[in-house]
């Protein structure tokens, strides 16, 4: 059994995001980039199903501009077996994202697509979910647990409420929760092996896919600074702050 | 008044004060990747149990374990379960532990340039199959014997001896200042024949007349352990003799490598320190504003930045020399002494902007002014490594009547 792995490039998870000066984004020159923590979960979790012999290959991919080349090669440093860049400079959103994996799904027939559940950059939390949708396969997200069966998928999912464990008949869809494991650190012979792992690069044009944004940023502003609290003199002029200025009661 | 500036002029770059050369526009991305990964290990792993250890001092022995899994012993060796990393990565492997401790840094520089590398460049091929696979993944420990309470900076006036005997040697004297003694599995040995020519021998664990007692009351090193080898007619089979070794160059083979990474260890060390005392500058307030807005404290940070990022780019240019072939041990001797002294200056400056907490070993920095006390003297002093330069320089030794 196949599984695929989508991976993505983001700013590292240490760096103190800054706005650009002009708002357009945040800056990104000379910042530490590293694979999107929730990815990495996704990778170790199917690098153990592999360990485990439940599954056959792990094959990673991106979409991305070149420098993402790195980012595969660390989840060939883990275990993968094989990686794929789809190489594009533009701004990638969710439903381009899921697209440009719907493509390579319907190329390489994984049976499983196992990915993070959101990016820290963005925290759109879409791509599973959309990619799912494109397939018409069930999805599994936030999950904390899988085990696989042989035809069908065991998910426990991390809800508002606590934890609900949902069957899915195979292939599906299944976004990586924080709890879902811990993974491992590339050792230093992984990461020279990982170098003569197969690594392949498309374009999202030779998928047949158009990645052009659908979506415009008109800017970005740093997050309003907390103000000061104030004391109140008595229960009366806090419950009059709370009822006319929180209105929270 | 204008100024008349060319193309390449009228372009600027951004400056990140926590890499102000761009150090890591210099690396590879594999050796990119090796630095992330050993910084992930370090500071998840190693930081959280350093306290403790120096404090009491323990060196935990799983240590050896992990860092062995991970490929960090003897990392440049190809083969025999070696990651066969570049002189480079070896580097950022070594300033990623000492960020967190120079002891830790220190058992893993004996494991991988003095026993494993000394077992690889000058010993026999069954020698190389049996220790190697074991000490590469750290279950076996290894230390290295050439220091003698008579014998430091001089070490041609060692007084261990070889005796040949049937069979094999017979090894008397003592070796002091060993890192990893009192829990090696394996040492390699350093003895004059009956020659008087120096030869190399691997000692086991557990050879008849053969201890290692510790080395108690250090203030140095204390998440590492220390001991002596004390050798009272040991018996040493002559396949346990290093055959390809003969006189000094072979322990200096090994040192050049040990020296090197410890030239990239201590800025690690240095880093944290100038790290620290940055933010301990900026959230500490007196005066209704922050320690950092004084210009002391920035004059004092600049210089510790300044001293970092040069150090840095020595050794990146000395490790890229040695991925060539092409270093000379004066280079490594230049390297070592510059940033060993400055990163004990650092962290002793760093230790000063701490005040008060800063003799507290839970802010950290106290601990590394204590560890690169050591490793300013250790493997070559900061002046017998002068004195190296000071013969390159002029043609005269200066430390040889």
């Amino acid at each position: 059994m196949k599984i695929l792995v989508p991976v993505k490039r983001v700013v590292d998870y240490n760096v103190k995001i800054r706005v650009k000066a002009d708002g357009t984004g945040v800056e990104t020159a000379s910042v530490k980039f590293s694979m999107n923590p929730f990815d990495e979960i996704a990778v170790e979790e199917a690098v153990r199903l592999k360990e485990a012999g439940k599954a056959t290959e792990v094959v990673v991919v991106s979409l991305g501009p070149s420098a993402a080349q790195e980012t595969l090669r660390t989840a060939l440093a883990m275990g993968a077996d094989r990686a794929i860049l789809v190489q594009t400079d533009a701004e990638v959103q969710p439903l381009a994202v899921a697209k440009v994996l719907k493509a390579l799904v319907d190329k390489e027939q994984p049976r499983i697509v196992l990915l993070g559940k959101q990016a820290i950059d963005d925290d759109c939390n879409q791509t599973g979910q959309m990619l799912a949708a494109l397939l018409g396969w069930p999805q599994g997200t936030f999950a904390s647990k899988v085990a696989v069966g042989d035809d069908a998928l065991t998910v426990t999912r991390e809800i508002d409420g606590g934890l609900e464990t949902i069957e899915l008949t195979l292939p599906a869809v299944v976004t990586a929760d924080l709890r879902l494991n811990e993974p491992r650190y590339a050792s230093l012979p992984n990461i020279m092996k990982a170098k003569k792992k197969p690594f392949e690069t498309l374009t999202p044009g030779s998928l047949g896919v158009d990645v052009t944004p659908r979506l415009t940023t008109l800017k970005v502003v740093e997050p309003p600074r907390r103000k000061a609290g104030v004391k109140v003199a008595d229960v009366a002029a806090l419950v009059d702050k709370l009822k006319n200025d929180a209105r929270v009661i | 008044m204008v100024t008349k500036t060319g193309p390449s002029s009228a372009k600027l770059g951004s400056f990140a004060w926590d890499d102000p050369l761009l150090l890591d526009d210099q690396l590879t991305e594999d050796e990119r990747m090796i630095r992330d990964a050993a910084r992930a290990y370090c500071q998840d792993h190693l930081l959280p149990r350093v306290v403790e250890a120096n404090r009491y001092e323990v060196f935990h022995r799983e240590i050896m374990n992990e860092m062995g899994e991970l490929g960090f012993l003897g990392s440049t060796i190809e083969g025999y379960g070696c990651a066969g990393v570049n002189y480079v990565s070896y580097g950022l492997v070594a300033r990623e532990v000492e960020r967190v401790d120079s002891g830790y840094r220190s058992a893993m520089s004996v494991q991988s340039s003095l026993v494993m590398h000394p077992i690889h460049a000058y010993g026999s091929e069954a020698q190389r199959e049996k220790y190697l696979p074991k000490l590469a993944a750290g279950e076996w420990v290894g230390c290295f014997g050439l220091t003698e309470p008579d014998a430091g900076s001089d070490p041609a006036g060692m007084k261990t001896r070889a005796r040949s005997a049937d069979g094999g040697y017979i090894l008397t004297g003592s070796k002091m200042w060993i890192t990893n003694a009192p829990i090696s599995d394996v040492f390699v040995v350093w003895a004059k024949n009956d020659a008087g020519r120096i030869n190399g021998f691997v000692l086991e664990k557990g050879m008849k007349g053969l201890s290692a007692p510790k080395i108690e009351g250090k203030f140095s090193l204390r998440a590492s352990i220390t001991g002596e080898i004390v050798m009272d007619e040991v018996f040493v089979p002559e396949e346990n003799r290093l055959p390809n070794a003969d006189g000094l160059s072979g322990p200096f083979g090994c040192l050049n490598r040990a020296r090197y990474g410890i030239a990239w260890g201590a800025m690690g060390a240095a880093e944290f320190c100038f790290h620290q005392a940055r933010q301990y500058q900026l959230d500490r307030k007196q005066f209704g504003r922050p320690l950092a807005a004084n210009q002391i404290p920035q004059l004092k940070l600049a210089n510790m930045e300044t001293e970092i990022a040069l150090g840095l780019q020595a050794a990146l240019r000395v490790g890229r020399l040695m991925d060539e072939g092409r270093v000379a041990p004066e280079m490594i001797s230049l390297i070592k002494r510059n940033n060993c002294g400055k990163a004990l200056d650092i962290a002793r400056v760093a230790r000063d902007m701490h005040g008060g907490n800063g003799i507290a070993d839970e802010f950290h920095v106290i601990r590394h002014a204590m560890n690169l006390e050591a490793v300013n003297t250790y493997e070559g002093t900061h002046d017998v490594h002068a004195l190296i330069l000071g013969r390159a320089i002029t043609g005269l030794q200066a430390f040889a009547p």
